[in-house]
C-alpha cells in the first residue's frame, strides 16, 4: 500500500507542470487569477492548445486521437491543472458525446464528428433534462417521429450549459411510448442551425446566463444522426453518465480551491474581520480540509482500483455527493471570510475589460457569485438524493 | 500507487477473517467478555501461533516487521469480531514499544516471551487529565541512592489486571510540558505499593486504575534510555491511533452490513423498512462515513509507516475523522434496528459500545481536533 509515483509518472508530472508554465495563454491564465469569466473565445483558444499538446481527448482512445492515459496520469494532470488554475475543459464534446460516439457511433459518423470535438472547431451541448423530467430522466417528452430520411422533432430541453455557444446539441429524445418508459429513448444529435431550434436563456442566481432553455418545433433531423439504435439512447446515456466517473469528485480544483482559502485567511486582510483569530470558523476550516484529504483517498483508491485492472468498488459511489458536498463547504467559507463585502452585487467587477475600482477585495468579489452558482453541483447530474438512491439500491441492496 | 494488499497482509486478513467467522460468533464473545479473565487463553495461544503477536516485532527479534499498514489490516478482521483478547495492549502498545525503545538485552527477553504468548505487556501512560499528551503526566519516579521511588496514578490502562508486565511512563526529570525527562519502567504486578483496581470497561473489555506509592523501584527496572522515552512513546501512542482507527473501521464495516441486512428483512407498514427512502438515505450516509474514515486510516496509515513529514498532523486528523464517523455510524446503526438496537441481546448495541470507547482513547475527537485548530491559528 503506497501512493508513489513511478519513475515515468515523475516524468509525466514533470511535462505537464512545463506545459502549463510555459503553454497556458497569459491573458487567460490572468483573468482565472483575478476571476474573471472567461469568454467563448478563451475557452476555445484553452482547448486548442491542449489539442495541438495532444491533450484534449483525456478520456479518449489513441486510435481516435486520444491521450489513452491511464487512470495515475489522468490524477497528475488533474492536479496540475488545478494548481495553475487552468480553466475546465467544457465537457459536452470532448468528455461526453465522443465517448458516446466512438463506443456506439458507425464509422462514417465517427469520421464526421471526432476530429472536429477533439480540435474545439465545433461546440457541443447537451438535451437532457426537460421541465418535466429531471430526477426522472427517463419521463422525458420530446419526440422524434420518422418521416421518410428525417426525424421531426418537437419538445422542449432545459438547464442546457452554455446552449447560446453551441454549434450542436446532443439529445434523448422519445421514439417510442408505447413500452416501457426507458426502452423507447434514442440518441440523436440535432445542428443547432436547423430551422425551428430555439434557445431560451435562463438566469441563474448568480445573476448569470449559463443555462438555457432549448425548444424544438418541428426540427427536421436527418436520420443519419442517429447514434446506434433506435431505442437504444437510455442505454447509451447511461454508459456516458459512468464514463467518467473518479473525475467526478473534482478533489484537485477542491485542494486548490482550499489551499486559496487558507491563503486568504493567512493575508489577514486590513478590511475585513480576521478569521484566523475565529476559532469556530477555524474550526470548519480544518473540518473541509480533514473531509477532503479523506475524498482525496477514496478517489485514489478507486483509481487504484482502475489502474490494477479491477472495476471500481462501491467507494467510487460517494465520490460525486462527498466532492460537490466539500466544494459547497468551501465556497460557503469564502463568503464567510469575504464577510461584509460579500454583499456587493457589481458583476462588471468579474467581467472582461473592468477598469472601474473595485468594490471590497479583489478576491471577494466573485466569492457570492460563486457560492449561488456552485448550489448547482448537489442538483445536477443526478442530485444527491439520487446519488444515494443508487448507494442504497446498488451497493447496499435495499 | 496501490492499495492492494501484499502477501503478508492478505494471510493475515484470511486468518484473521476464518478465526472471527469459526471461533468467534457473538455468543462465544459474549461470555468470553463475562468471564473472570474477560478473554480466552487458548484463543491467546492461537494467536501467538498465527503469528499475529509478532507482527509489530523486527525480524532481528524474531518477529515480521510488520509496519502499521500490516497490523490495521488484522486490526479490521478483529474489530468484526469484537475481539476481547488483550492484543492492542500487549501487541501494538507493549511489544512495539519494547521493540522500538528497549535496549538489546531487554528486547531478547521480553519480545521472545510476547511472541510465545507467555507474557503479556500494557502501557501505563494515560491520567485522566492527559490521555494522549504525555509531557502532562503528573506521575513521578524521583532518583534516590537505590533507584527511584514511583508515585502517582494512571488511569484506565487497558487490560492492567491480566499484565505479566506494566511498562509505566513517569517523569523523571524537568518539568510539566518538557518532552525531556520522560521514562519508563517495567513493572511487575506484585511490585509492593502499587495496587491495581481493575474493572470492566463499557464495550466488555478490561481495563484498571493504578496507584503508585512511593514505589520503590530499582535501576534495572529502566526500560531503554532514562529520560529519552517522550519520541517513542509518543509514536507508539500515534500508532495505537491508527491500529484503533483499524479497529474501529472494521467495526463500521459490520455495523454497515448488519443495518442493510436488518432493513431487507424488518417489516411495517407491510414492506420491508428498506424500502423506505428515509432509512435508505441514511443508511448510504452510514456507508459513506464508512467509506471516508476507511480512507483517511489509509492516508494516516501510509504517511506513518513511511514517517512523513507531518505523520503526526495525520493521525490526529484520522483521529477526527474516525471520530465523526464512528459516532455517527454507531448512534444510526442503533436508531435504524428500533428498539432492538438499544437491547443487550443484540451484537449491534456491543459494536456501538466498543466505538464510543474507541472514540475516548488516546484523546477524543475534540481533543485533537482542537489541537489541529490552535496549531492553524
Amino acid at each position: 500500500m503506497n501512493i508513489h509515483l513511478t519513475d515515468e509518472e515523475l516524468a509525466f508530472r514533470k511535462e505537464v507542470q512545463d506545459f502549463f508554465t510555459n503553454e497556458f495563454p497569459k491573458d487567460i491564465k490572468e483573468k482565472q487569477d483575478k476571476g474573471i469569466y472567461l469568454s467563448k473565445d478563451d475557452h476555445v483558444r484553452w482547448q486548442k492548445a491542449l489539442h495541438a499538446k495532444g491533450w484534449a481527448g483525456i478520456n479518449w482512445p489513441v486510435e481516435h486521437g486520444g491521450t489513452g492515459w491511464s487512470a495515475t496520469q489522468k490524477y497528475i494532470y488533474a492536479n496540475e491543472a488545478a494548481k495553475a488554475n487552468a480553466p475546465r475543459i467544457i465537457p459536452f464534446g470532448l468528455t461526453m458525446v465522443a465517448p458516446v460516439i466512438f463506443t456506439y457511433g458507425n464509422e462514417e459518423q465517427k469520421k464526421r464528428f471526432l476530429p472536429d470535438i477533439l480540435a474545439s472547431n465545433v461546440w457541443w451541448c447537451q438535451g437532457y433534462s426537460e421541465p418535466n423530467a429531471g430526477s426522472d430522466l427517463a419521463a422525458l417528452k420530446t419526440k422524434a417521429v420518422r418521416d421518410g430520411e428525417d426525424y421531426i422533432v418537437n419538445g422542449t430541453k432545459t438547464w442546457t450549459t452554455l446552449g447560446q455557444h453551441a454549434d450542436w446539441i446532443f439529445c434523448l429524445v422519445r421514439t417510442d411510448d408505447t413500452g416501457k418508459k426507458q426502452q423507447g429513448i434514442s440518441f440523436l444529435l440535432i445542428d443547432m442551425k436547423t430551422p425551428g431550434v430555439s434557445v431560451h436563456p435562463i438566469i441563474t442566481i448568480d445573476g448569470t446566463h449559463e443555462v438555457n432553455e432549448v425548444h424544438f418545433e418541428d426540427v427536421r433531423v436527418p436520420a443519419e444522426n442517429l447514434i446506434g439504435e433506435e431505442g437504444k439512447g437510455w442505454t447509451y446515456a447511461k454508459v456516458l453518465l459512468t464514463h467518467e466517473r473518479t473525475g467526478i469528485a473534482r478533489v484537485a480544483e477542491s485542494k486548490a480551491l482550499l489551499a486559496s482559502l487558507k491563503r486568504m485567511v493567512d493575508a489577514q486582510n486590513d478590511a475585513l474581520v480576521n478569521m484566523k483569530e475565529n476559532t469556530v470558523f477555524m474550526t470548519r476550516l480544518i473540518e473541509a480540509e480533514i473531509e477532503l484529504k479523506a475524498l482525496e483517498y477514496t478517489e485514489l483508491r478507486v483509481l487504484s482500483a482502475v489502474s490494477t485492472g479491477k472495476a471500481p468498488g462501491p467507494e467510487s459511489s460517494i465520490l460525486k455527493i462527498k466532492g460537490t458536498e466539500i466544494m459547497q463547504l468551501l465556497n460557503e467559507l469564502f463568503v464567510e471570510v469575504a464577510g461584509i463585502y460579500a454583499l456587493p452585487y457589481v458583476p462588471d467587477q468579474y467581467r472582461d475589460g473592468f477598469e472601474g475600482t473595485p468594490a471590497g477585495p479583489q478576491f471577494a468579489a466573485k466569492t457570492s457569485a460563486t457560492y449561488y452558482n456552485n448550489r448547482k453541483v448537489s442538483i445536477y447530474g443526478g442530485t444527491n438524493e439520487i446519488q444515494k438512491n443508487i448507494i442504497a439500491k446498488q451497493v447496499l441492496g435495499l | 500507487m496501490d492499495f492492494s494488499l501484499n502477501d503478508i497482509q492478505e494471510m493475515m486478513r484470511e486468518s484473521a477473517s476464518k478465526f472471527i467467522q469459526k471461533e468467534y460468533d457473538f455468543e462465544t464473545r459474549r461470555k468470553l467478555s463475562k468471564s473472570e479473565m474477560g478473554y480466552s487463553q487458548k484463543n491467546w495461544e492461537l494467536f501467538a501461533k498465527l503469528g499475529w503477536l509478532a507482527l509489530p516485532v523486527d525480524e532481528d527479534f524474531g518477529g515480521i516487521g510488520g509496519s502499521v499498514l500490516d497490523t490495521i489490516i488484522l486490526q479490521e478482521e478483529l474489530g468484526k469480531g469484537l475481539v476481547v483478547e488483550p492484543y492492542f495492549a500487549t501487541a501494538l502498545l507493549g511489544a512495539n514499544l519494547i521493540n522500538k525503545f528497549a535496549r538489546d538485552d531487554q528486547k531478547e527477553t521480553i519480545l521472545e516471551n510476547v511472541i510465545a504468548g507467555t507474557q503479556k505487556l500494557t502501557l501505563a501512560h494515560s491520567e485522566g487529565h492527559a490521555p494522549f499528551d504525555l509531557t502532562q503526566m503528573r506521575t513521578t519516579a524521583q532518583k534516590n541512592s537505590n533507584g527511584f521511588v514511583l508515585n502517582g496514578i494512571k488511569s484506565v490502562v487497558l487490560d492492567a489486571q491480566n499484565a505479566d508486565m506494566l511498562l509505566v511512563v513517569a517523569r523523571t526529570s524537568g518539568q510539566s510540558g518538557d518532552k525531556n525527562g520522560l521514562s519508563v519502567f517495567n513493572l511487575t504486578p506484585d511490585t509492593a505499593g502499587m495496587t491495581i483496581k481493575g474493572y470492566e470497561t463499557n464495550d466488555g473489555l478490561r481495563a484498571a486504575d493504578i496507584t503508585f506509592d512511593n514505589v520503590n523501584l530499582d535501576e534495572t527496572t529502566v526500560i531503554g534510555e532514562l529520560d529519552q522515552a517522550y519520541d517513542a512513546v509518543h509514536r507508539v501512542l500515534l500508532e495505537g491511533i491508527v491500529n484503533l482507527s483499524g479497529e474501529a473501521v472494521g467495526i463500521m464495516e459490520k455495523l454497515v452490513e448488519l443495518t442493510a441486512e436488518y432493513l431487507g428483512v424488518r417489516e411495517q407498514f407491510s414492506a420491508p423498512i428498506g424500502k423506505f427512502q428515509a432509512l435508505q438515505h441514511r443508511t448510504a450516509d452510514m456507508f459513506m462515513e464508512k467509506e471516508q474514515a476507511k480512507s483517511m486510516l489509509y492516508y494516516a496509515a501510509i504517511e506513518t509507516a513511511e514517517n512523513a513529514e507531518g505523520f503526526e498532523r495525520a493521525c490526529a486528523m484520522l483521529k477526527v475523522r474516525i471520530g465523526n464517523a464512528a459516532r455517527f455510524v454507531g448512534q444510526q446503526a442503533v436508531q435504524l434496528h428500533g428498539g432492538m438496537g438499544v437491547t443487550d441481546e443484540l451484537s449491534v448495541g456491543h459494536y456501538f459500545k466498543r466505538l464510543t470507547c474507541i472514540n475516548n482513547l488516546l484523546g477524543s475527537r475534540d481533543y485533537h481536533l482542537n489541537v489541529l485548530v490552535k496549531e492553524a491559528q
